[in-house]
């Protein structure tokens, strides 16, 4: 993971927005170092689409400053666009063409010259493993495929800053490994600097150098994955027991965090590492309790949320 | 490059993309031209005996209505087809790829720009099957090279402003269904206007619509530089029409595109 600070790549500052009276964003600071993923994290409404199409210049923001690769997003957005590329959250390739045809298409839109956009659009599709499907009508590729030709195309004319909207929504795991790798290597190889929204922490905790939550047009937290997942707690550790004896037992001998008396299940602070699991087996081993089930909750989104607002991390979506 | 050879290379590219779906689509351009052909085969063979007969003329019958109609068919093609293009600037719309043009530094206008291009070279094709079909059928023309000329001449005019009309209705729909919807009028128009008949044979309130609506003269410009009628004053009013519709339609779809995308 890279952690000198460059130059930023992006910065905003208070950037607001709103549809009438529902408030989209209140006042975001977002500061993202050149060749570094940033990871806006949050649930469905929380925000992250539209302040990428923000920064993008797709729509306009009611009030804040934003610079992107050096230019400002309100007052050169032809500049901004020139710099950036941009894969939404809906498939955008064109679905009549094929998948070469979608590539020259943008390198023709890039006014590359002739030689090079052949040159490049062949090297995308060996990139992304689409040579096979390079003359079949995009209409006809998975999800998986599209969502990789949707990445090549983006890829297109090098832009240096590159906006991912929830790049792995809808993919099988597999699929998703694959896109992982693909984003983690587009930085580590070209200095690219990445700014993607998720909603699930692994995917923040697997790509990013950084991680913003985004939660109800507020950031709640920011700092690296580690940092996060400290503020959560580092997870914990439940326990099932047999009995409600050894059940009532154990919920006054262990360091408790909640307890279940109909599930006959107790939480315990911990990490999933050895040494504190040896530690917690010795305990229950000294007062000869028995234990029926052990189970080990590494933080997930729904954790950093319940720590981070109040709130489990279900979907924010307004009623419309 | 300055802005102005990008517009004009997004928009020659922006053309390909159109041409390229037309290819491998015909079925688009074959479907403009199918209801055309079906209006141009009823009129003539079911009601073309009696409406020849009723509009004069040396032979009367079949014959005579077959070279009355064509001008009118021929327009109805730009019709359906502006229902063509207003499906497909629909479907571009709802697709993501708009949004990734919207986001690339190309010229904004570029995308509309290759829908009408695109549209215009589909509409002369699908016209050109129509009139195929209408010369088999005995159309017989009077028009020499010049006239031709005037013919396609006066057809690009037209196709280009119901062209633009059709993209600002199809921003404007909410839905590919609507915009399919939206041009269903247009359609209708070359009948209201004296595209199947005479408007001297309508009613007084009729008549009175179908003298000033744009059809009327563009079909009269039309068969004057086909069949050798006179044309007067329409050839004006057809150029006038397709001028306001086309800087109408332009400014309204322009105005429309750059709105930003609702959610």
């Amino acid at each position: 993971m890279t952690t000198n600070l460059g130059p930023p790549a992006l910065s905003a500052t208070a950037v607001r927005k709103a549809y009438g009276d529902h408030v989209v964003l209140s006042g975001i600071d977002l500061d993202i170092p050149a060749g570094s993923v940033f990871a806006l994290l949050g649930p469905n409404g929380a925000g992250k689409t539209t302040m990428v199409q923000i920064l993008t210049t797709l729509i306009r923001a009611d009030a804040g400053e934003m610079r992107v690769a050096g230019h400002d997003v309100v007052r050169e957005p032809d500049a901004v666009r020139a710099a950036i590329g941009v894969t939404g959250q809906f498939s955008a390739v064109d679905g009549f063409l094929t998948g070469e045809e979608n590539l020259l298409l943008m390198a023709d839109l890039h006014h590359l010259p002739r030689r090079e956009r052949r040159q490049c659009a062949s090297d995308l599709l060996a990139r992304f493993d689409l040579v096979d499907a390079a003359r079949k009508p995009a209409v006809m590729y998975s999800g998986g495929m599209r969502r990789r030709l949707d990445l090549a195309m983006t890829l297109v004319g090098r832009p240096r800053v590159i906006f991912l909207d929830e790049p792995t929504t809808g993919l099988d795991p597999r699929s998703r490994r694959t896109m992982w790798e693909i984003i983690r290597r587009l930085v580590t190889d070209e200095g690219v600097t990445v700014l993607l929204t998720t909603q699930y922490l692994d995917e923040a905790d697997r790509l990013a150098d950084r991680i913003a939550v985004l939660h109800q047009g507020k950031l709640v937290a920011q700092g690296t994955a580690e940092e996060l997942k400290r503020q959560v707690g580092g997870g914990h550790i439940t326990l099932r027991f047999p009995d409600a004896r050894g059940h009532d037992y154990a919920a006054r001998y262990l360091d408790v965090v909640s307890r279940d008396d109909e599930a006959l299940t107790l939480q315990v602070a911990g990490q999933g590492d050895v040494r504190s699991l040896r530690a917690l087996l010795d305990r229950l081993d000294r007062a000869s309790l028995t234990v029926d089930e052990l189970q080990v909750h590494t933080p997930d989104l729904d954790d950093v949320f319940l720590a981070l607002t109040g709130n489990p991390a279900v979907d924010q979506e307004p009623a419309r | 490059m300055s802005t102005a050879t990008h517009a004009f290379t997004d928009s020659a590219t922006m053309l390909r993309r159109q041409l390229r779906h037309m290819l491998r689509y015909p079925t688009l351009t074959l479907t403009a031209a199918g209801v055309p052909v079906i209006f141009l085969l009823l009129f003539v063979h079911v009601l073309g005996g009696i409406l020849g007969s009723g509009i004069g003329g040396p032979s009367g019958g079949r014959d005579t209505y077959v070279n009355y109609v064509v001008p009118g068919v021929i327009l109805m093609t730009a019709a359906t087809a502006a229902q063509g293009t207003a499906i497909s600037v629909a479907i571009d719309m709802t697709e993501g790829i708009v949004a990734r043009f919207r986001t690339m530094a190309i010229a904004r206008v570029a995308v509309l720009t290759g829908h009408v291009l695109g549209s215009l070279a589909q509409t002369l094709l699908s016209m050109a099957i129509v009139t195929g079909v209408a010369l088999l059928m005995g159309f017989e023309p009077t028009a020499g090279f010049g006239e031709w000329l005037g013919v396609i001449g006066v057809l690009v005019l037209i196709i280009f402003a119901l062209t633009w009309l059709s993209v600002a209705l199809a921003l404007m729909a909410k839905s590919v269904a609507a915009a399919s919807n939206m041009l269903t009028p247009l359609m209708i128009l070359p009948m209201m206007g004296s595209g199947f008949v005479p408007t001297d044979s309508m009613p007084a309130g009729l008549k009175w619509f179908a003298d000033y609506q744009p059809f009327t003269p563009f079909i009269e410009t039309l068969r004057g530089l086909l069949m050798g009628t006179p044309i007067g004053d329409n050839a004006m009013l057809a150029v006038g029409w397709c001028a306001l519709i086309s800087l109408g339609g332009y400014l309204w779809a322009r105005k429309l595109y750059n709105r930003e995308p609702t959610r």
